[in-house]
């Protein structure tokens, strides 16, 4: 069995950031593996390690800058690793659900998964529709949201758990190939090892362009452009209390008093 | 063209995100000069429709399936309605059902798509706000194209209730039983527990500011010395510090206690949609552009950790 896993590299800003243009200044940005895919990634490396012949390779679309997120995920046992990345996405004000899902989906063709895991969402963007556009691109089954998933024995049918609203879950089964978007929780992350981390310094890293998977400039074409980037107008009320932390202290504590906390 | 909303239900009854989705498309079906249809799937498909038939909508149209939700089902149905209608925006809510089917009802039609827009404006096409980077910055983005799928943040736009008059219309489809190839199988809950987060009057609400889970002692000495009990956001349930009926947000519990006091919560719009209607809301965050400002009532921008001892030792006095 073969599981692919698309990671990407989210772009965290700081407390105190820069909007240059239409991105967020370099120097505000903080760069780190998805929470989603960590936790996509531990689905699919623990699925290996209970289960005989399981491949898991891990897919990124990114610059050369995501290598080193790429090799953490080689590090938490994926097998292998492919970064698509291509000049002609830098000149994109954005990269689209669609077009990553058309440059995953040509990915997903030439490995012939039997599942791909994808994280619900991305921190940054959070478009929460790469996964399942992937899934309608590559014609798979799948299920959003998932919180469980048991991989039956035949490889046939997954049976998941899919997070709805308000602490209600439903039940799923799956025919397989699918893809799932995976929710955070669903497992315990690993931390990487440091023999694992050695040992994926000097794994091979497989680089793709457009032209290697046998997409075209007119794949990139997107009818959707950021035209503006701005920081949300505050429509606050907010009192800010202000001082040392023993001044702001006994003031929210007289706030919280008159508010009738603890008669 | 038309605008066509896609309804959203569960267990019996229109969800509240769907009277709002009505308000996105009925005034963007007016600003277009298009009518505004509302499609329905499911069962009792004649009591949705009565409760769709609202201010500003045309055409209710309904598909009878007994049957909560299945992908596959709405992609049929609603692929074969577009192709009836044409409409030039498919609008849905932002939730956990259209995670798992906007996408591909996208995808199929051949049209762009974009989540969890807070505001939609027609101009040359349509320009939609939305955010990034956990709600720190927003961005707008035009769509070049006359047909697209979006997908709004639930409680942005005001619910619907006037009554309208539309026409209601079954939509005549044939569903290819073989191309189903998911089943739901049942529902659950995802925890229950010793405490409810709900009943209580103070809640003392911890995020990922908290660091690590020995520090979560920290939060429970709070706790104690304001007689208020102890909800936190998802990362900490997550990790699996504190049980899931401990978690406030769309995906734990909603809820609205006198005072809500949440410490190392950066606000994201899923932690907001559990606690946004709390009387008060107090925040303490190092990061003063974390959006849990915008809905807070007081506000300490400075380290927990420096500040929550504090406040402990004024009510242990
Ligand atoms: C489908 C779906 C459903 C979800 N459902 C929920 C839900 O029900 N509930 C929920 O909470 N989330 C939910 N989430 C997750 C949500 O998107 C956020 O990831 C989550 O709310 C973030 O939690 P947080 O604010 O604790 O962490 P973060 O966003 O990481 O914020 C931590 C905050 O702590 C502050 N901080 C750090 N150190 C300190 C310090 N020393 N002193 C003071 N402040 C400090 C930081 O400035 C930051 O603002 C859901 C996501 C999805 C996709
Ligand atoms: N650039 C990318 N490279 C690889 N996978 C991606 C990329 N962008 C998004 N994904 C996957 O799609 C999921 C959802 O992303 P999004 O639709 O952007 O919110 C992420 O959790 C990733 O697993």
């Amino acid at each position: 069995m073969k599981i692919l896993v698309t990671v990407k590299e989210v772009a965290e800003v700081y407390d105190d950031f820069e909007i240059s243009g239409l991105e967020v200044a370099e120097s505000s940005l903080n760069y780190t593996l998805n929470e989603w895919d960590n936790y996509a990634i531990e689905e699919a490396v623990s699925f290996a390690e209970s289960n005989d012949d399981v491949e898991v390779v891990v897919v990124s679309i990114g610059p050369q800058r995501c290598e080193e997120t790429i090799r953490m995920a080689l590090a938490k046992g994926a097998d292998r690793a492919i970064r698509v990345w291509d000049d002609r996405l830098t000149e994109q004000s954005l990269v689209s659900p669609n077009v990553k899902a058309t440059i995953l989906a040509a990915v997903a063709r030439e490995e012939d998964p039997d599942i791909v895991l994808t994280g619900v969402q991305a921190s940054d963007d959070g478009f929460g529709a790469t996964g399942v556009a992937l899934a309608e691109e590559l014609g798979y089954e799948w299920a959003a949201v998932v919180n469980a998933l048991d991989i039956g024995s035949d490889s046939s049918v997954a049976s998941v758990h899919r997070e709805l609203e308000g602490g209600i879950e439903e039940f799923v089964d799956i025919e397989l190939p699918a893809v799932f978007t995976i929710q955070t929780g669903i497992n315990e992350p690993r931390y990487a090892s440091m023999r694992g981390i050695r040992r994926a310094q000097g794994q091979p890293l497989n680089v793709k362009d457009l032209t290697d998977l046998g997409l075209s400039e007119s794949d990139l074409d997107s009818s959707i452009h950021l035209l503006s980037m701005n920081e949300p107008e505050s429509e606050s009320e907010v009192r800010f209390l202000e001082g040392t932390p023993e001044e702001t202290a006994t003031e929210l504590s007289g706030v919280l008093q008159e508010l009738g906390v603890k008669e | 063209m038309s605008v066509l909303a896609v309804a959203e239900h569960r267990n019996g009854e229109i969800r509240d995100v769907s009277f709002e989705l009505i308000t996105a498309g009925r005034e963007l079906a007016e600003d277009r000069g298009e009518p505004l249809h509302v499609v329905v799937i499911g069962n009792p498909v004649d009591h949705f429709a009565s409760e769709l038939n609202l201010d500003g909508v045309d055409t209710v149209h309904t598909f009878d399936r007994n049957e909560e939700f299945n992908h596959n089902v709405y992609l049929q149905v609603i692929v074969q309605l577009v192709d009836a209608i044409d409409p030039s925006t498919i609008l849905l809510p932002h939730t956990s059902n259209s995670l798992d089917f906007a996408p591909a009802l996208a995808v199929r039609l051949n049209r762009p798509i974009v989540t969890d827009v807070v505001s939609i404006k027609t101009e040359d096409g349509l320009i939609v706000t939305r955010e990034m980077y956990g709600s720190k910055v927003e961005t707008t983005i035009g769509i070049r194209s006359d047909r697209s799928v979006i997908t709004i943040r639930p409680s942005e736009w005001d619910p619907t209730i006037a009554p309208g008059k539309a026409a209601v219309e079954a939509v005549n489809v044939s569903i290819d039983e073989d191309a189903i190839r998911s089943t739901v199988t049942g529902f659950g809950e995802v925890a229950a527990g010793d405490v409810d987060i709900t009943e209580a009057d103070v809640l003392v609400s911890v995020g990922r500011g908290i660091d690590s889970e020995e520090n979560l002692s920290l939060v429970f000495d709070l706790a104690d010395a304001l007689d208020a009990t102890v909800a936190a956001s998802r990362p900490i349930i997550d990790n699996d510090w504190l049980p899931a009926n401990h978690q406030v947000g769309q995906s734990g519990k909603v809820v609205s206690p006198q005072v809500y006091i949440a410490i190392g919560i950066s606000g994201a719009v899923q932690h907001v949609a559990g606690m946004k209607d709390s009387d008060t809301i107090v925040a303490i965050n190092s990061d003063p552009n974390a959006p849990i400002f915008d809905i807070a009532d007081y506000g300490i921008v400075d380290d927990l950790f420096d500040v929550v001892p504090e406040v402990i030792e004024q009510f242990d006095l």
